[in-house]
């Protein structure tokens, strides 16, 4: 601990160890060449970054393990505080940075506070996150300089990657959990960016946040508890004062306002829900404890905390004879408490097999564990009891003394009932050897003499004999049981009653000497017993109550949960009190941030930044950010002959299932084989009305949005396959009245045949989870040579997976399917241009999908381009932007849908989609791309 | 956070510390040696050890135990999932994590130790990040870095550490494009004496060998999602496509990694693919018993069971086996008391059959249980929960990729009550 250890002699490990100043691969690594730290001394001061990045890794990493490296200081000071601190590479920086904070000398304070100053503020995030791991080390080296710290902690708390969140948390953590109000302006960003933070981070950052919501937010369960609490207090308050009333009737007011969510308390609910699928353990714990104290009890259910909710899981909590002990005893904990009486007698079942396993320990905790479950359901304690009585006699001792102790505390609280089991165990006393069962057993016949009259005096009578070979406990019971049977039946056991208490005052030890004594003047009367004699039989046959068997994991509620403190039960160094909810949530703008200007800022800042790190990206890869990359790559290829590629390579690799559509094609064809004649029908008014409707409706849609004036037809039965039947669709992008959250489909049939076809209608949707179809009301006829138009509507899920269904008319089906263009899957939106910044700003990084481009021959002017892009996807033109900047709404989950194309001299353009569903984003890149090039 | 971190072999010899703050004595190990000793079984030594100034929090892995050393409060999960983070970091550079394979490391492990942890929080413990950063140890390299005295150590920041793809470094180039995935599935079961299944569940995992250039996105999709109730994801996964269409979507690591694991819960009715008749009874008098197994096959969907193995845990009194058996060899280790019987490949036409005498300690009362039988089994090319994977889809690439998957159930704790 000392703050010099580092360079001090001590010596942490064994001589044996590997020496750090020497180069790992000579070899040598075993001996002690006292001049050893010579050559890191000349590679720090070389002139190559590789080799003072390798000597001050070997530097730290003898720091760690308390080794000498004092004779390094000066060098490594020289070289980095100096120097590599300002080095043009960010990793030399880090290192630096980590080398120096690792150095716990006082004298270095100043200059190490200086260094993370400077690295806080660093263009590079992975500097900046080697500051944040800095702060807690200087932390520990000068408490001193906290107010310092805890600006620059400040300062990274604002920072926006998510490399940086994780650690500068972690440093707030330790430096100073109790600035609440520094993590207010950055609350709702860390939530957002929760999500996409490395494991560790999220770990701590959930804990934190955890802690910050029970300052700022009202209790979600308070409901119901106020309900009945107001309307007492509105009783209560008509017959006070009148001033007190006034008050009184605010409050009540106030409180009789239902209970509404913060929004932000709902975004970090929202916002931590998907990490319950982690790999990581720590990661789901965190968010379980976060459900378990922060969300309504309704919510918790999704981590299946209230025992109510595991009692499905029951049986995954059944024990085998290879868990680890510990395990056993928890899951043995879990199943005592899921007992109910549903299931009891499943789990009793599953207790015997346990109680004959052969680790002894287990089979006590299981036979604790039948008692506790025969306390808790009245109907079993019977079961139980004859269960434990027949474990009396078993081989095992340890079992057997198990037993009678739990047996012991079931009696009491029925004991007139069962002497039959107290004479049975009476019996027990000349076999059973362990001191706690013996004890056990004499308390109970002491206790209960008066129901086994005949056999107490006797039992006393034995235990007076082997009195001095007892245990203390035991001995101290046998005095009990004298005394009280000197109490009930004095006549036969005075005289054993006076040599037990001789024996017990030649006692060694001196409890019993003492215990023997305060009887002796308790029950015999002589001439000074004082007045408590005549009330010793009621201080000893007092009716006792009955003890409560209690879970070995109650009382540590109190702790928050999947802490250390709550495992060990006992409060841990550094354990934050979890703050109970506030009786008025504290201002909620205090998380207000001004967006317009924070966004502008932040791009301003990104901007800058990224042009700052071009040089360390294309230094050190020759390539530009991964994650842009890697967005963009996502529109190279169009999705749907990528996928069809892959299936049939699938196919032909690896003999996999055909894809689905294939199958369709297949089975329409035999269909059509087999089918030859087609019905006439008669088109109804009510069906032709519904079509004309549609068709003005969708006139209308294409004056106002798709200026080009053409919607697309797409053909869903091919007259010949349809055996005169002819299906044609359009995405008529109108909205569906009946269902705002599904894409209105318009379908046309036409009846080729020169017989009516019958009772139009849609069967047997198969859809993708989620997936959700309005049908059209049935045509019941379509007379010959006519066509009738309807509109069914499809919540497509915001994916392009296509809804198959059968088209039924009253003799044939067919299997037909729709596939959305990507386009057809969002409705217009209107933003304006300073709301589209705004909202783009929002939808950066994996969101934002960027693509170069050459514009076609055709796209000479701004019209050409509008036109295209609104009939590829259903958006509308933000007015008066001066880009063509495009906005929609995902039709199922409302996600905003940004498209903007810059074009530049000689035909490049440049296009960019802003989508929080990058599927979509991708998809509709690659369509908007086809339809501006050609 | 984390203090420092010992490692100690399952003989308690500790042959490796490292501290991340100052320097603890390792006496305070001892704590730990005392609780290891009163725990017999190595498993069964409890994972939080509490001191008069530290808390220690270990795992059993492979052999070892790492312990930690902790000051002040922290999530003993978060310690926990760290240190098997650091058991599988070692298995992954050096093939397998074993005291051998560490001191034959040991410059290495520090290194890796070193990058993991800051002051003893975690920095980075992405494999592939740290893989830039230490290269794992190739023959030909250590001989060249001990020729020419170069480093182990990575020259430049890994540009993972800098995106918002932290499990993927840049720049990755395959002449062959492949992607393998493996669904893995472990069969969880406690039958009852007569073969019933008590409980049932499966757990699986479909790890990935994922050699793919350029960052691809890739979709995995199943042909009957709805199986899936209790899954848990690599982070690379994209959460909220898994809840809206039950696909996979995700850019993957580079190399070898765990996709995910699911759970399909006992709700569900899950196929036993062996039943197991067997007699084991000890006698009152004469200090002897019999024991009499017969494997046959049950739900094997038409698959060959393959790697059969039986274990038994006898009682203690129990001194030596004299057995026969009809197909496999069998061993009975006097000392540690467990019966292996290894058949192998099962034969649905003639079942295997282990049958005989067991000799126990004179004078000793006969054992109360009768011990429960553990299986092994292996089937190929098969899911027993019936998942399949429907395709492979990617995205942001051209090239067109080898595909496969492989299906593998085995049993896991699987357990047959007698």
């Amino acid at each position: 601990m000392s703050a010099s250890s580092a360079f001090s002699d001590e010596k942490g490990g064994s001589a044996s160890e590997p020496e750090y100043g020497h180069d790992p691969a000579s070899g040598g690594i075993f001996s002690s060449d006292y001049k050893r730290h010579d050559d890191l001394k000349e590679m720090l001061d070389s002139n190559k970054d590789s080799l003072k990045l390798e000597a001050m890794k070997r530097i730290v990493a003898m720091i760690a393990r308390g080794k000498n490296a004092s004779d390094l200081f000066p060098a490594v000071v020289k070289n980095v505080a100096c120097k590599n601190i300002e080095d043009p590479n960010q990793l030399i920086r880090a290192s630096a940075l980590r080398v120096l904070s690792s150095i716990r000398v006082t004298i270095i304070v100043p200059i190490m506070m200086l260094a993370i100053k400077e690295a806080a503020s660093d263009m590079s995030p992975y500097v900046r996150k080697t500051a944040a791991h800095a702060i807690p080390k200087l932390h520990s080296l000068d408490p001193e300089q906290k107010d310092q710290l805890i600006e620059v902690i400040e300062k990274l708390l604002a920072d926006k990657t998510t490399l940086v969140a994780g650690s500068v948390v972690m440093a707030f953590e330790e430096v100073c959990p109790d600035r609440i109000d520094l993590i207010h302006k950055n609350y709702r960003k860390l939530c957002n960016l929760l999500i996409d933070v490395e494991e560790w981070g999220q770990v701590v950052i959930i804990n934190m946040l955890t802690r910050y919501a029970r300052t700022q937010f009202l209790n979600p369960n308070v409901n119901e508890s106020l309900l009945e609490e107001s309307s007492e207090k509105a009783f209560y308050a008509s017959d006070d004062e009148e001033d007190e009333d006034k008050k009184a009737e605010v409050t009540t007011l106030e409180k009789r306002k239902p209970y509404v969510m913060d929004p932000d308390h709902r975004l970090l609910l929202r916002n931590t829900k998907p990490l319950l699928q982690s790999r990581n353990a720590a990661v789901v714990m965190a968010v379980a404890q976060l459900y378990f104290h922060l969300a309504p009890k309704a919510e918790v259910g999704i981590i299946a905390k209230a025992l109510g909710m595991f009692e499905p899981y029951l049986k995954s909590f059944y024990i085998r004879s290879t868990d680890p002990t510990q395990i056993k005893i928890l899951k043995l904990e879990v199943l005592t408490n899921l007992a109910n009486e549903a299931n009891i007698s499943t789990i009793l079942r599953e207790f015997q097999t346990y109680i004959k396993s052969m680790d002894k320990d287990f089979v006590a905790a299981s036979i604790q564990a039948i008692g506790r479950c025969a306390t808790n359901i009245g109907e079993v304690r019977d079961t139980c009891l004859n269960g434990l009585v027949q474990l009396l006699s078993n081989r095992d001792e340890l079992v057997v003394a198990e037993s009678v102790v739990v047996i012991k505390k079931l009696l009491q609280m029925q004991p007139e009932q069962h002497s039959d089991i107290i004479k049975h165990m009476a019996k027990l006393i000349d076999n059973i050897q362990v001191p706690m069962a013996r004890a056990s057993i004499l308390w109970l016949i002491g206790e209960y003499c008066e129901h086994v009259p005949k056999i107490a005096p006797d039992v006393l009578r034995k235990m007076a004999k082997s009195f001095t070979n007892e245990e203390d406990i035991v001995k101290l019971q046998i005095i009990n049981l004298a005394a009280k049977l000197y109490l009930t039946n004095s006549k036969q056991t005075k005289l054993l009653t006076q040599y037990v208490l001789n024996l017990a005052k030649y006692d060694q030890n001196y409890d019993i000497r003492d215990r023997a004594r305060f009887i002796r003047q308790l029950i015999v009367p002589t001439d000074k017993s004082g007045a408590l004699n005549k009330y010793a039989k009621k201080l000893f046959l007092a009716l006792k109550p009955a003890p409560v068997l209690e879970s070995p994991f109650k009382d540590r509620d109190h702790f928050q949960l999947g802490s250390l403190s709550h495992l060990l039960n006992a409060k841990a160094a550094g354990y934050q009190e979890l703050p109970d909810w506030p009786e008025s949530a504290p201002d909620p703008s205090v998380r207000n941030v001004e967006i317009p200007d924070w966004s502008k800022c932040s791009s301003r800042k990104d901007r800058k930044e990224k042009k700052v790190e071009k040089p360390f990206y294309s230094d050190s890869e020759g390539e530009s950010g991964p994650t842009e990359s890697a967005d963009s790559g996502n529109c190279g290829e169009s999705s749907a002959s990528g996928s069809d590629e892959s299936g049939s390579g699938s196919e032909s690799e690896e003999s996999r299932e055909e894809t689905e559509s294939e199958e369709e094609e297949e089975d329409e064809e035999e269909e059509k084989k087999k089918r030859k004649k087609l019905d006439k029908t008669k088109a109804k008014k009510q069906a032709e009305e519904s079509a004309e409707r549609c068709a003005i409706h969708t006139i209308h849609q294409i004056r106002t949005i798709a200026p080009s004036g053409s919607i697309k037809m797409y053909e869903l039965l091919h007259r010949i396959t349809g055996e005169g039947l002819a299906v044609e669709y359009c995405f008529s992008r109108q909205p569906f009245s009946p269902d705002p959250n599904m894409v209105a489909v318009q379908i046309q049939f036409t009846n080729n045949t020169n017989s009516e076809t019958k009772n139009l209608h849609i069967e047997d949707p198969r859809l993708q989870s989620g997936m959700r179809i309005r049908e059209f009301a049935e045509i019941d006829v379509l007379a010959a040579g006519e066509s009738v138009t309807v509109v069914m509507g499809i919540d497509f899920c915001d994916s392009t997976q296509a809804a198959n269904f059968q088209l039924c008319t009253h003799t044939r089906k067919f299997f037909v399917s729709i596939q959305p263009p990507v386009g057809e899957l969002m409705t217009p939106t209107f933003l304006t241009e300073n709301n589209f910044k705004k909202e783009q700003g929002k939808l950066m990084g994996m969101n934002e999908i960027l693509e170069k481009l050459t514009l076609g021959e055709k796209c000479v002017n701004e019209h050409v381009i509008v036109e295209r892009v609104t009939a590829t996807a259903n958006l509308s033109r933000v007015p008066c932007g001066s880009d063509k900047e495009f906005a929609g709404k995902t039709v199922s989950s409302g996600c905003l849908v940004l498209v903007t194309v810059t074009t530049k001299e000689g035909g490049g353009a440049q296009l960019t989609v802003n989508c929080e569903k990058m599927v979509i984003g991708t998809m509709l890149v690659k369509d908007i791309l086809q339809a501006l090039s050609q | 956070m984390i203090h420092s971190l010992f490692l100690i072999s399952n003989a308690g010899d500790l042959f490796l510390e490292k501290h991340w703050k100052s320097v603890i004595s390792r006496s305070v190990c001892d704590y730990f040696f005392e609780a290891r000793e009163k725990a017999v079984e190595p498993d069964n030594v409890p994972p939080v050890i509490r001191t008069p100034h530290h808390y220690l929090i270990n795992i059993y892995r492979e052999k070892i135990f790492f312990v930690s050393v902790i000051q002040t409060e922290v999530p003993p999960l978060f310690v926990i999932e760290f240190l098997h983070r650091v058991a599988e970091t070692f298995q992954d550079y050096f093939g397998e994590c074993s005291e051998t394979t560490i001191k034959d490391n040991v410059v290495i492990v520090y290194e890796l130790l070193e990058e993991m942890l800051d002051n003893g929080f975690p920095l980075a413990t992405e494999s592939n990040i740290l893989k830039e950063l230490i290269r794992p140890p190739t023959i030909l390299r250590s001989m060249v870095n001990t020729i020419t005295g170069s480093s182990n150590v990575g020259e430049t920041l890994p540009t993972g550490q800098l995106s918002t793809i932290p499990w993927r470094r840049a720049g990755v180039k395959y002449t062959s494009n492949e992607a393998y995935f493996d669904v893995v599935e472990e069969i969880d079961a406690i039958l009852d004496k007569s073969g019933t299944a008590v409980f049932a569940e499966i757990q699986g995992v479909i790890d990935a060998c994922v050699k793919l250039s350029g960052m691809p996105d890739l979709t995995l999709s199943f042909m009957n999602p709805r199986l899936l109730d209790d899954v848990s994801f690599h982070p690379c996964v994209r959460y909220k496509r898994w809840e809206s269409e039950r696909v996979i979507s995700f850019i993957p690591p580079d190399g070898n990694f765990q996709l995910m694991s699911y759970h399909i819960s006992a709700q569900n009715l899950v196929a036993i693919p062996v039943y197991v008749k067997q007699n084991i009874s000890f006698f009152e008098t004469g200090s002897s018993g019999r024991l009499d197994i017969t494997v046959g096959p049950k739900q094997t969907m038409g698959k060959t069971l393959e790697c059969l193995v039986v274990t038994v845990h006898m009682p203690k009194v129990v001194l030596s086996a004299n057995l026969s058996a009809t197909q496999g060899t069998y061993n009975y280790d006097p000392v540690t008391k467990i019966l292996v019987w290894d058949i192998g490949k099962l034969n649905p036409q003639k079942l295997p059959n282990l049958k005989g005498s067991l000799s126990l300690q004179s004078g000793a009362p006969k054992p109360e249980e009768n011990p429960s039988l553990n299986i092994d089994l292996k089937i190929q090319q098969l899911a027993i929960s019936g998942l399949k994977v429907n395709r492979l889809d990617v995205y942001g690439e051209k090239y067109k990729p080898f595909k496969g998957v492989k299906y593998v159930t085995k049993a896991g704790k699987f357990q047959v009550r007698t």
